[in-house]
C-alpha cells in the first residue's frame, strides 16, 4: 500500500518514520515480568512487543551429547500480534524466526549447555525458550532473540530434588551462560540497506539477512530470508552493519542490572540449600 | 481435589495475608495493544491474562458467515511459560473446552445482529497462572471488547469463588485451587444481573454451593468497578 | 462531530456500556444507545449527549460502519466479472459495479475489468448503499477517483472529524504547510501526496494521538513550522 513511497524516501535515505537506515527504534527492555517462569524478558522495539519465557524441564541427552543439555526453542505468530495472523499451528515464517532465534543462541553457545547434565547419558536439563510476539510491527528476529538473551541471562536453576522432583520455590543460582550474542537484520532494497525494519519496510524488502554476533565480534550464525539476490559486496557491507549495531544493543542490556527481586530469590535459595 | 495437611487458614487468614472474602490486588490496562481494535491487560495477584481484539471483520471462508448475525470466537490460550512445568504449546482439551464456555459467556453481552457475515475475535494469552485464569481472562477480553467499540449491554465481569477449611473464600489462587474442597467460577453482567458463566468442581452441600454463587456475585462488584476505572482512565484523557 | 473543539476545557460525561442513562418515560434513546425493560442504557465508551427528551452516546472507539455518501478510501483486492471488490476498511467489502465505477460503455468481450480498477488499486469512493452486509459504492461523485502513488495512513475512524478540524482548518494547515494533497476517507484511510509526505504523515499521526489535546491545533502549527 505504501510501498511505493517507501522506496522513493529510501533513495533519498530516508524513512517514513524519520529514522536514518542504520538507526533501531526505541528498544525498551523489561527484565523477569513473568515471575513463574524461570526466566523471562520483554522486548520493545517502536511498537513491535515479544514476551520470552525460559522454562527447565527433565530430559534425556541427545545421543551424539550425552554430557550436554538441550535447548528448544519455539515461537508462534500469535494471532494476538497482527489481524493478518491466524490460529493454528506454526507456518513456516514462524518457524523461520524461531530457528534462527534457536541457531543464535546454540552456535554462540550462549548456554553452558555441558553444565547441565545431571546424569551422562539418561539426564538433562531442557531449556525451553518460549518466545509470544504481542504486537508485530516488524523485525520480530532481532526482537526476538534479544528478548530470549534477556530471558537467559535472567534464568534462575530449580533445586532437583533427590526423588528428581523439580523444586521451583528453592532456586539454585542463575543458568550457566558463556556469551551474548545479538541478532541484527539487516534489509535490503534498491541497493539500500536498512536496520530494523517495520512491518510496512518488511513488505517493500527484496531480501534480509539476519546476522547474530557474540561480544567477541564473532558471527555464529546468518540466515537470509526472501528471494532477492546478494552480492558478495552486499554481504561484506551487512555483516560490518550487524557487528557495529551488535556492540550498541549489547550496550543496552549490560547497562541494566538484573532486578532486586530475583537477587533476593537467589539468596533464599542459598540458605535453604544450607539448611537442607 | 488433593489433600494437604498444610492449613491454608489460618487465624482467619489465608496464605497471602488475604481474609476468606478478599479478592487479590487487581491490575487493569486497557490499550496495550496497537495493533488491535481493542485490548487490555488484567492481573489479580499473579494471575495475568492479556487479551485483544480484532474485528467486527469480514469472515472467511465464507460458508461459515451468518446472514443474520456476527459470529464471536474465543481463544483461550495458555503460554508455555505461565505455570510450573512447562506447557505443551497448542490447544488441548481444557483450553478448548474454557474458549467455549467463555465465548458463551461472553455473547449475551454483545450486539452483533448488525454486523451480519463478520466475526468478532477475542484472543486471551494467559501470560502467568496461579489461578482463576479463565474469569482473569473474561475481565480482560470484556474491556477489551469495549475497548474495541464492539456494542454491548453490559461488561462482563469474571470471578471465582470456592471452600477452603469449611471457609468460603473468594478468588482462589494457584494452591488453594489445588487444595479447595470446591471451585466455582463465574461469569456475571452486573447491571443485568446475569449469570453467563458457571461451573463448579468438588464437593459441598446444596446450601453451600448457593451460598458461594451469592458471596460471588456480591464481590464482583468491587471488579465491576475495577473494569469501569480502567476504561474511564483511558477515556476520559 | 466536528464540533468537538467545543467539548475543549469542559467535563465530557463518559459513559459505559451497560450503564443506566435514564428511564424511557423521561428519554427518548437515540444512537448508541438500547432500552430494556423500559430503562434506556449506554452501548458503548462514549460521551453522553442529551438534548431535550432525547439521549444518544458517541462511542470513542470502533470501526467503520459504511453510511450512505460517505467519502471512503478503498483498496481493490478482487477484480470479478462485472465489478469489483474493494476493502474500505470495515467490517464488510465494499462493491463497485461496473455500471457505478465506470462512465462508458464497456464491452467486456474487448476489454478487460482490469483496464479501469486493477488488484491494489487505491480509490477515494462513496458509498452508495448499505444494507447489512451489502455495501455498495460508487465512482459518480465529482470528487471520487483513482488515487495514484502518494501513502496511505491509518486512522482511528472516529478521529475523523478532528483530522478534519473545523471546516476543514486542520487538514488544510497540514496541506498548505507540508506542500501535499491529502484526501481523508471516512473510514479512517488517509491518502497524502507531493511535497513533504514524511512531515504531513507525523502530523497527521500526532493529531490522531493528541486529539484530547487542549490547543491541538496551535501544537500542530508549531511542529510544521
Amino acid at each position: 500500500m505504501k510501498s511505493n513511497y517507501i522506496i522513493k524516501l529510501l533513495e533519498k535515505n530516508e524513512r517514513l518514520d524519520g529514522r536514518k537506515l542504520d538507526e533501531f527504534r526505541e528498544i525498551t527492555i523489561e527484565k523477569n515480568p513473568i515471575e513463574r517462569a524461570e526466566g523471562s524478558a520483554r522486548v520493545k522495539m517502536g511498537k513491535t512487543d515479544i514476551i520470552v519465557g525460559v522454562k527447565l524441564e527433565l530430559g534425556t541427552p541427545y545421543p551424539d551429547t550425552p554430557d550436554a543439555g538441550v535447548l528448544r526453542t519455539g515461537a508462534e505468530f500469535n494471532p494476538m500480534a497482527h489481524p493478518e495472523f491466524e490460529t493454528g499451528p506454526p507456518g513456516e515464517d514462524a518457524t523461520e524466526v524461531a530457528r534462527v532465534i534457536d541457531r543464535g543462541i546454540r552456535e554462540s553457545e550462549t548456554i553452558k549447555v555441558e553444565e547441565l547434565c545431571i546424569e551422562e547419558g539418561e539426564k538433562v536439563w531442557m531449556v525451553y525458550v518460549d518466545a509470544y510476539p504481542i504486537n508485530h510491527d516488524g523485525n520480530l528476529i532481532d526482537a526476538g532473540s534479544l528478548a530470549s538473551l534477556v530471558a537467559l541471562n535472567s534464568t534462575r536453576m530449580p533445586k532437583l530434588e533427590e526423588d528428581d522432583k523439580i523444586n521451583r520455590e528453592e532456586l539454585k543460582g542463575s543458568l550457566p551462560i558463556n556469551h551474548q550474542p545479538i541478532t541484527v537484520t539487516v534489509g535490503k532494497v534498491n541497493g539500500k540497506f536498512l536496520v530494523d525494519p517495520t512491518f510496512e519496510e518488511e513488505k517493500v524488502l527484496e531480501t534480509k539477512l539476519s546476522i547474530a554476533v557474540t561480544e567477541e565480534d564473532t558471527v555464529v550464525s546468518m540466515q537470509k530470508s526472501g528471494n532477492g539476490p546478494l552480492s558478495d559486496d552486499d554481504v561484506d557491507k551487512m555483516i560490518d552493519v550487524a557487528v557495529k549495531k551488535s556492540k550498541e544493543i549489547r550496550k543496552l542490556i549490560s547497562n541494566g542490572k538484573k532486578t532486586t527481586k530475583s537477587k533476593a530469590k537467589a539468596n533464599k535459595s542459598g540458605k535453604s540449600k544450607d539448611g537442607s | 481435589m488433593m489433600k494437604t495437611d498444610e492449613k491454608l487458614i489460618i487465624k482467619g487468614k489465608r496464605i497471602d495475608g488475604r481474609k476468606p472474602e478478599d479478592v487479590r490486588k487487581m491490575k487493569m490496562e486497557v490499550g496495550v495493544i496497537p495493533n488491535a481494535e481493542g485490548s487490555a491487560l488484567v492481573s489479580f495477584g499473579k494471575t495475568t491474562a492479556l487479551a485483544s481484539v480484532y474485528g467486527p471483520r469480514p469472515l472467511h471462508p465464507r460458508h461459515l458467515q451468518e446472514s443474520d448475525t456476527g459470529l464471536l470466537r474465543y481463544k483461550y490460550d495458555m503460554a508455555t511459560f505461565s505455570v510450573d512445568e512447562r506447557k505443551r504449546p497448542g490447544p488441548s482439551r481444557r483450553e478448548i473446552e474454557i474458549s467455549k464456555v467463555s465465548r458463551e459467556a461472553l455473547e449475551p453481552a454483545l450486539f452483533l445482529k448488525k454486523f451480519p457475515r463478520t466475526v468478532v475475535d477475542v484472543f486471551v494469552e494467559i501470560l502467568q497462572a496461579d489461578g482463576s485464569t479463565r474469569v482473569t481472562a473474561i475481565n480482560a477480553a470484556s474491556l477489551a471488547l469495549a475497548d474495541a467499540g464492539v456494542p454491548m449491554r453490559d461488561l462482563v465481569v469474571g470471578l471465582s469463588g470456592g471452600m477452603l477449611d469449611g471457609k468460603i473464600v473468594i478468588d482462589l489462587m494457584g494452591k488453594e485451587d489445588n487444595y479447595c474442597d470446591a471451585d466455582i467460577p463465574i461469569a456475571y453482567l452486573p447491571s443485568k444481573k446475569e449469570i453467563t458463566l458457571l461451573q463448579m468442581d468438588g464437593r459441598l452441600t446444596p446450601e453451600e454451593t448457593k451460598k458461594i454463587v451469592r458471596d460471588v456475585l456480591h464481590a464482583s462488584k468491587k471488579v465491576y468497578e475495577k473494569q469501569v476505572e480502567a476504561l474511564k482512565k483511558k477515556y476520559s484523557e | 462531530m466536528e464540533d468537538d473543539n467545543n467539548d475543549e476545557g469542559k467535563v465530557r460525561e463518559i459513559t459505559i456500556p451497560g450503564e443506566l442513562i435514564g428511564s424511557e418515560k423521561t428519554f427518548k434513546g437515540g444512537y448508541g444507545t438500547y432500552t430494556e425493560n423500559g430503562k434506556v442504557f449506554s452501548k458503548f465508551v462514549g460521551i453522553l449527549r442529551k438534548k431535550n427528551d432525547y439521549v444518544s452516546v458517541i462511542p470513542l472507539s470502533g470501526v467503520y460502519i459504511p453510511q450512505i455518501n460517505d467519502d471512503v478510501i478503498g483498496i481493490v483486492i478482487d477484480v470479478q466479472k462485472f465489478g469489483w471488490t474493494v476493502d474500505i476498511n470495515s467490517p464488510w467489502e465494499g462493491f463497485l459495479s461496473l455500471s457505478e465505477g465506470v462512465d462508458e460503455y464497456v464491452d467486456l468481450k474487448k476489454v478487460r475489468m482490469t483496464k479501469y480498477f486493477d488488484l491494489g488499486d487505491i480509490i477515494y469512493t462513496q458509498v452508495l448503499s448499505s444494507r447489512g452486509s451489502d455495501v455498495q459504492l460508487s465512482m459518480e461523485s465529482p470528487i471520487s477517483r483513482k488515487l495514484r502513488g502518494g501513502t496511505i495512513v491509518k486512522i482511528t475512524p472516529n478521529k475523523v472529524p478532528r483530522l478534519i478540524g473545523k471546516k476543514g482548518s486542520m487538514v488544510n494547515m497540514i496541506k498548505d504547510k507540508t506542500g501535499t494533497n491529502i484526501r481523508i476517507g471516512q473510514n479512517g484511510l488517509v491518502w497524502v501526496s507531493g511535497d513533504d509526505i514524511s512531515k504531513a504523515v507525523k502530523a497527521i499521526k500526532m493529531v490522531e494521538e493528541k486529539s484530547h489535546v487542549y490547543g491541538l491545533t496551535e501544537e500542530v502549527a508549531e511542529f510544521l513550522g
